[in-house]
C-alpha cells in the first residue's frame, strides 16, 4: 500500500467528516477517497477505522474484498477489459492478449510510463455490442485491436465533452 | 395521402424535438458525437426552433446512434447515423414528414422488431427524457402511485400477489409473498432495497431501465414502501454503471424537488427517502444477503438463511430486497391492475420478461415480451442469427451461472418451469449467443475460473471447489492425460459439481456446475484432447 501526503490526508479527513454519520458509511467513504485521490492510501486506514469505530484490520478487509478498490496509485488511464461471456463470444480472449502485449503489462499492472493501468472487469452491461472496455467513465464497444489503438491515440490528444 | 382539413400536418414549434440516446450502449456507438452535431445545427439555424432530447434507448442497438424526429405521424427514425449524416437529415421539412434519406427507417414504432414487443415495464424507455418529471407524468407516470395512496398496505400487497409477479433478478420468488412477510412484521424501521447489482454477463435490462426511465423505479420503490410500511429505500448500484449512477441521482433529486420523495410525499402522511449506494465490483454482492452486508459497510460475505432478509435484513430490520425490473413493474400493476399484468404470460410465469439478446448476435438489444416465446424465435426473428454470419452453436441463458444450451434445446419456451425442467435457468433473461468457433471446454473452465475470482470465500465447496474445478478441467483437456486418467477426471468433476451444488451456501457455488455440466453433456467432443494447433484456431 502507498501512503499519501499531508494534503491528501486533509482531503481524507474532510471526506470522513462528511460521510461518517451515514448508515453503512464504509463504502461511501472508500469510494469518495478513491474518486478524489485515485486510490486508497495506507495512512487513510487508521482515520477511517477511528471514525467508524472498527479496527484497521476490518477496514483493510473491506478494501481487499472489493475488486474496485485499489491501494496503489494507478496510471493516468485505467483500462478495464470486460471478461464476461458475451465479450468472449465476440473475441475478447484474443483482444485481451493483444492489449496486454501492446501495453506490455498484465492485469493489475501499470505501464512503465505510468500512463495505463490494466484491470479485468466482469461485465460492463454493453453486451449487445461486445467486446467492451471501460476507460475512466467511458465505455467502448465492438472493439478490435485497431479501434483500441485509435482510442488510445485519442486519449493522448483531446477529450470530448458534451455540455 | 389523405389529409382531412382538421389534420394538423405540421408540428407546432414548441413540440419540435430531436431525440438522441444517452444510453451507455448508444454512447459506446457514438451517440454523444451525434448529439453535439445536432446541437451545433440547432444553434446555427435558430429558425428550426427545435430542442434536443437525450432519451434512453429503444433497445435496437445495431441501429444506434438512432436519431428520432417527432412529426405529426409519430417519431421518424434514422440510423445508425454518424455526425456527418445529420446535416442532410435536419431541415424545416423533417418535422412534417420522413426525410428521404438512405438512413431513414420510417416510423420508429412501426419497425417490426419494436412493434411486436409487449412493453409494459419498458413502456417509456427510449421515449421520454429520463429525468424530466413532467415528461414522466405526461406518459402515464405516477398514476400507480396515486392509486396506491387510496389503498391500504394490505390491499397493495394483494394487488401485487394478484399480478403473479415473480422476482426478475433470477430467483423468481413471488414478490407479493415477500412483501407480505415484511408487512406482517410489527411496525418498526423497515427498508426497501433495490438490487441493481446486475452482474450477469449478457444482461443490461436494469441498466437500460435506470438510464431510460429511472423514475419508474423510484415510483415502484415508493409503492413498495407504502405496501410494507418502510420509509427508507436504497438502490444498490454496481460501480460498473457510471451513466446509470449519474442519471439515477439526477432523477432522485428531481423527484425530491417535486415532492415525490422526502417527508409527507405528495402532501400525504407518508414519507419515503431514497439513496443510491455504489457497489465496488464484487459479483457476489448481487446475492441479496451479500448485498445487505455490503450496504452495511462490510465485506460482501453471504449470510446463512434463515433468518430471511424479510425478517432480519438491512441493519437487522425487516427488508424487501427486489431486483430493478421487479420494482419497476409495480407501477404498471398499480395503474392497470394486477389482473391486467397477470393476463400476460404462461403457466406460473406471469407478465412480461425483458429479454436481452447479447454476444454474437446480429441484432442485439432488448425485447420485452410475455413469457412463452421460444428461444428459437428470439434468436432468429429478433436476433437475426450470429453477428459473425457463422452458424450458431451454443447459447447461455441466465448469466454466468446458467446452462449452455445446444440447438436441439432452443425450442424451449421462456418460462421459469420449462427452463427448470431441462436443467437450465431463465435468470435475469440474458441470452448470450456463441457461433461455431466456440470452445465449450474453455467456457466450462471459465465458469470455474469466474467462481474462483468472485467467490466470497465463506463456504468451502465454492471457495475451494472452484479452484479444484479449474485444475480438473485442465486435466481433462490436457493432451498428456491418457484415456483412463481423462475418464477419472471427468468422474471427479461430476463429483465436485455435486459437492458444490448441494454443499454451497448460495447460488454462486451452487449453480456454477450448471454451465460446466451442460457444456460437458451437450458438447463432449470439445473436451477431447485435440492437437494444439487445432485447438488454437
Amino acid at each position: 500500500m502507498t501512503a499519501t501526503n499531508e494534503q491528501g490526508l486533509q482531503q481524507i479527513a474532510t471526506i470522513i467528516e462528511q460521510n461518517q454519520t451515514l448508515p453503512g458509511a464504509m463504502l461511501p467513504i472508500l469510494h469518495a477517497i478513491q474518486n478524489d485521490l485515485s486510490f486508497i492510501p495506507s495512512n487513510a486506514l487508521p482515520l477511517i477505522a477511528k471514525a467508524l469505530n472498527v479496527s484497521k484490520a476490518e477496514v483493510h478487509g473491506v478494501i481487499s474484498f472489493y475488486h474496485h478498490f485499489r491501494t496503489k496509485e494507478p496510471g493516468t488511464h485505467v483500462i478495464e477489459i470486460c471478461r464476461g461471456e458475451s465479450c468472449q463470444a465476440m473475441g475478447s480472449r484474443a483482444l485481451e492478449e493483444n492489449i496486454k502485449q501492446s501495453l506490455s503489462i498484465d492485469y493489475h499492472q501499470t505501464s512503465k510510463d505510468r500512463q495505463y493501468t490494466l484491470e479485468p472487469v466482469y461485465c460492463l452491461g454493453n453486451c449487445a455490442c461486445s467486446p467492451a472496455i471501460r476507460i475512466g467513465n467511458d465505455i467502448h464497444g465492438e472493439l478490435d485491436q485497431q479501434k483500441f489503438e485509435q482510442i488510445l491515440a485519442s486519449l493522448n490528444t483531446y477529450s470530448l465533452e458534451l455540455t | 395521402m389523405n389529409h382531412s382539413p382538421s389534420d394538423n400536418s405540421s408540428m407546432p414549434l414548441a413540440s419540435r424535438k430531436i431525440f438522441v440516446s444517452l444510453d451507455t450502449t448508444a454512447r459506446s456507438r457514438g451517440s454523444d458525437k451525434v448529439a453535439i452535431q445536432v446541437k451545433n445545427i440547432l444553434n446555427s439555424q435558430p429558425e428550426l426552433a427545435a430542442t434536443l432530447v437525450r432519451n434512453g434507448s429503444r433497445g435496437m442497438f445495431w441501429l444506434e446512434p438512432l436519431l428520432e424526429i417527432n412529426t405529426p405521424k409519430g417519431r421518424v427514425a434514422y440510423g445508425p447515423v454518424k455526425p456527418e449524416d445529420i446535416n442532410d437529415i435536419i431541415n424545416l421539412q423533417c418535422f412534417d414528414d420522413a426525410v428521404k434519406h438512405p438512413l431513414c427507417l420510417g416510423l420508429t414504432e412501426e419497425l417490426p422488431w419494436f412493434k411486436s414487443q409487449q412493453r409494459l415495464t419498458f413502456a417509456r424507455v427510449g421515449i421520454i427524457d429520463p429525468i424530466d418529471i413532467d415528461d414522466y407524468i405526461n406518459h402515464g407516470g405516477f398514476v400507480g402511485l396515486s392509486n396506491a395512496f387510496a389503498k391500504t398496505a394490505q390491499q397493495l400487497v394483494d394487488e401485487v400477489k394478484e399480478s403473479g409477479l415473480r422476482g426478475r433478478g433470477g430467483a423468481a420468488f413471488p414478490t407479493g409473498i415477500k412483501w407480505q412477510t415484511v408487512l406482517n412484521e410489527p411496525e418498526q424501521q423497515k427498508y426497501i432495497v433495490c438490487n441493481a447489482d446486475e452482474g450477469d454477463s449478457g444482461t443490461f435490462a436494469d441498466r437500460m431501465l435506470m438510464e431510460g426511465d429511472p423514475l419508474v423505479l423510484v415510483e415502484g420503490m415508493i409503492i413498495a414502501g407504502l405496501s410494507v410500511g418502510a420509509d427508507q429505500g436504497y438502490i444498490y448500484l454496481r460501480s460498473e454503471y457510471p451513466q446509470a449512477h449519474d442519471i439515477l441521482n439526477k432523477a432522485i433529486s428531481n423527484a425530491k424537488a417535486a415532492g415525490y420523495l422526502g417527508n409527507n410525499i405528495c402532501g400525504t402522511e407518508h414519507s419515503f427517502h431514497l439513496e443510491v449506494r455504489l457497489g465496488a465490483g464484487a459479483y457476489i454482492c448481487g446475492e441479496e444477503t451479500s448485498l445487505l452486508e455490503s450496504l452495511e459497510g462490510k465485506r460482501g460475505l453471504v449470510r446463512a438463511k434463515p433468518p430471511l432478509p424479510a425478517i432480519e435484513g438491512l441493519f437487522g430490520q425487516p427488508t424487501v430486497v427486489n431486483n430493478v425490473i421487479s420494482l419497476a413493474s409495480v407501477p404498471y400493476i398499480l395503474s392497470h391492475g394486477g389482473a391486467s399484468y397477470r393476463d400476460f404470460g404462461m403457466g406460473r410465469s406471469r407478465g412480461t420478461l425483458p429479454i436481452q439478446l447479447a454476444g454474437n448476435i446480429a441484432q442485439g438489444g432488448l425485447v420485452e415480451l410475455a413469457f412463452g416465446i421460444s428461444l428459437n424465435e428470439l434468436l432468429q426473428q429478433y436476433g437475426n442469427g450470429c453477428k459473425s454470419k457463422r452458424a450458431m452453436r451454443s447459447v447461455q441463458v441466465g448469466g454466468p451461472l446458467g446452462a449452455y444450451l445446444p440447438a436441439d434445446q432452443w425450442d424451449t419456451a421462456l418460462d421459469y418451469e420449462e427452463f427448470a425442467s431441462i436443467g437450465a435457468v431463465l435468470g435475469h433473461g440474458g441470452i448470450v449467443v456463441f457461433d461455431d468457433t466456440v470452445d465449450m471446454a474453455a467456457q466450462a473452465r471459465f465458469a470455474m475460473e469466474f467462481c474462483e475470482v468472485e467467490s466470497c470465500g465463506k463456504c468451502t465447496p465454492c471457495r475451494i471447489g472452484a479452484v479444484r474445478g479449474v485444475e480438473v478441467i485442465d486435466k481433462i483437456i490436457s493432451n498428456e492425460s491418457d484415456e483412463k486418467q481423462r475418464q477419472d477426471s471427468v468422474n471427479l468433476l461430476h463429483d465436485l459439481c455435486d459437492t458444490m451444488e448441494f454443499g454451497s451456501l448460495c447460488a454462486m457455488g451452487g449453480m456454477t456446475p450448471f454451465p460446466v455440466r451442460s457444456a460437458l453433456k451437450y458438447f463432449p467432443d470439445d473436451f477431447l484432447p485435440q492437437p494444439l494447433t487445432e485447438k488454437a484456431q
